[in-house]
């Protein structure tokens, strides 16, 4: 078989599953729609731009220099935090590898021990203790992993998340573990410079027209009106989010948490993150250490020298099987032993995911990667045998 | 019984992969990063239970270090702030630091203790700080026992 030889260099972030999309070489990872980040964006420089326009020239010279220059100011940091937390990692957790996924399935399957036929095995949930709490840890059947605590799968972008906040569309991106902090003074700032722009506008119309009367005033400057619009709206929305942001962040959860009550309620369990100090709370979620990525976008693919040849892989170094076999949950393998009535509902679900492009067939030592579906189907199954 | 290798090159060139064993992570303290230190039945005779046990608590440590919660994090959180985390695109945060001791330590462990004993751990960061993935290995020559069904899912490690 002839080696095809590849010049060039694949990086780690093309051969990601998930449904993200990367720019400047894996240095940005935003998510697949970004229409909502544009509109963002082009509300916030174009206000601003009015504003700069129309606003500014008036009060620098009839009040002070100063308002423009920290107007200026307040929409660069506004800017360098809608791009921080837009463009980076919000803590997607990888996939497991099959080695890990195998082992895992080999520990479930030993703790759920014979199955009575016909009954659903049990649902995959590991305990963990927490501050003298128990925590539920869920199964990911899309990442093959249990979720760490406060990680949570994000279906528009595919991944699990660390510490899943949500999934914001005005920023294009998840906010999670490494962008809230991003993503909080975001709002923090840009509801400063909404009020900023907002009180400078109507000090302005006013200042104005005691000169010249109010309708001359609209007609001189009429990005003011569409300035005041913007910003009348943007208000209450931005305003209000940052509020209910930092009332989470006192309370050290997070949006998922806060919409599924996981904390509240008399029979469930306090948060056992909360340090029940308000000043605590605010500190560790916005002072604390900046957690790096655990992606690697930018290392390059490589052979791992370490493998043994026993597969007839094709040679292609490319052609990494790990994207196929853990992006979709794995179709239950039909054998000999499938009742007939079972295999057409196989053959639809296998039809879902794509084939793979390994040669060799699944190892049947192993068990077969499950989905909830199939884990109901085995069970079935089991019962027609006997 | 034991195999032996002088070097991580050797074990690289003429061992062959047998299993991966996973050492989960510990969250009885919450989401800090801490794995167990749970001795696991497979590496049973394969390496004292004494020195898996302080590389565990080694890298504990160290995680530990990253992620404390005090002076230096203010300081950096409040500066990096006021210059909007743009200072983050010039300087290596400290939890970057910390990464990079851990990931020489490993190395270092590797050669000088796993390597000899057939065994190879892979840095956390490399697995999402999920697992400490140690792999075990049977010497090729040494017509050790058969590999496992794993091996074949072991080719597309990477």
């Amino acid at each position: 078989m002839s080696a095809v030889m590849i010049t060039r260099k694949v990086r780690k972030w093309e051969k990601l599953p998930g449904k993200n999309t990367f720019c400047c070489d894996g240095r940005v990872m935003m998510a697949r729609q970004k229409g909502v980040f544009y509109l963002t964006l082009f509300l916030i420089i174009g206000t601003c731009s009015l504003f700069f326009a129309f606003e500014c020239p008036y009060l620098s010279l009839h009040l002070s220099p100063a308002i423009p220059v920290f107007a200026a100011v307040l929409f660069l940091f506004v800017m360098a935090m809608l791009l921080r937390t837009s463009f980076s990692d919000p803590g997607v957790l990888p996939r497991a590898l099959p080695e890990e996924a195998t082992f895992i399935e080999m520990e479930i399957e030993a703790a759920n021990g014979n199955v009575p036929a016909g009954q659903r095995p049990p649902p995959r949930i590991r305990n963990v203790q927490i501050n003298n709490q128990i925590v539920k840890l869920k199964y990911c059947y899309t990442c093959k992993i249990f979720r760490p605590p406060r990680a949570s799968h994000c279906s528009i972008c595919d991944n699990c998340v660390d510490r899943f906040d949500h999934h914001c569309p005005w920023v294009g991106n998840c906010v999670g573990k490494r962008n809230y902090r991003y993503f909080y003074l975001f709002t923090l700032s840009l509801s400063l410079l909404t009020i900023y722009i907002f009180t400078f506008d109507i000090v302005h119309v006013v200042m104005r027209s005691v000169d010249k009367g109010f309708l001359n005033t609209l007609k001189e400057t009429p990005g003011t009106v569409l300035e005041v619009l913007v910003c009348f709206f943007t208000l209450w929305s931005v305003v209000g989010l940052t509020g209910f942001h930092t009332y989470l962040i006192s309370l050290n959860q997070t949006t998922n948490e806060d919409i599924k009550g996981s904390w509240s309620g008399k029979n469930r369990i306090q948060n056992p993150y909360s340090h029940n100090n308000i000043i605590k709370n605010c500190c560790e979620v916005l002072c604390g250490p900046a957690y790096p990525s655990v992606l690697d976008r930018r290392g390059l693919m490589q052979e791992d020298p370490l493998v043994s040849a026993t597969c007839a892989a094709p040679a292609s170094s490319s052609s990494n099987p790990v994207p196929q076999t853990t992006k979709t949950t794995a179709p239950l393998i039909p054998n000999e032993h499938t009742p007939d009535e079972a295999k057409p509902g196989i053959a639809a679900s296998a039809e879902k995911t794509p084939s793979p492009k390994e040669e060799q067939p699944p190892d049947t030592k192993i068990p077969p990667l499950a989905t909830p579906e199939t884990d109901a189907e085995t069970s079935i199954a089991k019962d027609k045998t006997h | 019984m034991a195999t032996e290798f002088h070097n991580l090159q050797e074990l690289r060139h003429n061992a062959s992969l047998v299993t991966k064993v996973f050492i989960q992570r510990d969250y009885s303290e919450g989401t800090v990063c801490r794995f167990q230190a749970k001795f696991p039945s497979e590496l049973d005779n394969r390496i004292e239970r004494t020195l898996l046990g302080e590389t565990v608590r080694t890298l504990n440590s160290y995680y530990a270090e990253a992620e404390k919660i005090g002076g230096q994090s203010y300081l950096e959180g409040c500066l990096a702030c006021a210059t909007a985390y743009i200072i983050f695109l010039c300087m290596e945060t400290r939890y970057e630091k910390v990464l990079r001791k851990i990931s020489g330590y490993i190395q270092e462990q590797n050669e000088k203790i796993y390597a000899p004993r057939g065994l190879l751990i892979t840095d956390p960061i490399e697995r999402g700080m999920r697992v400490l993935e140690i792999s075990v290995f049977e010497d090729r020559g040494s017509g050790g026992s058969s590999p496992s069904s794993t091996m074949s899912s072991g080719s597309s490690a990477r």
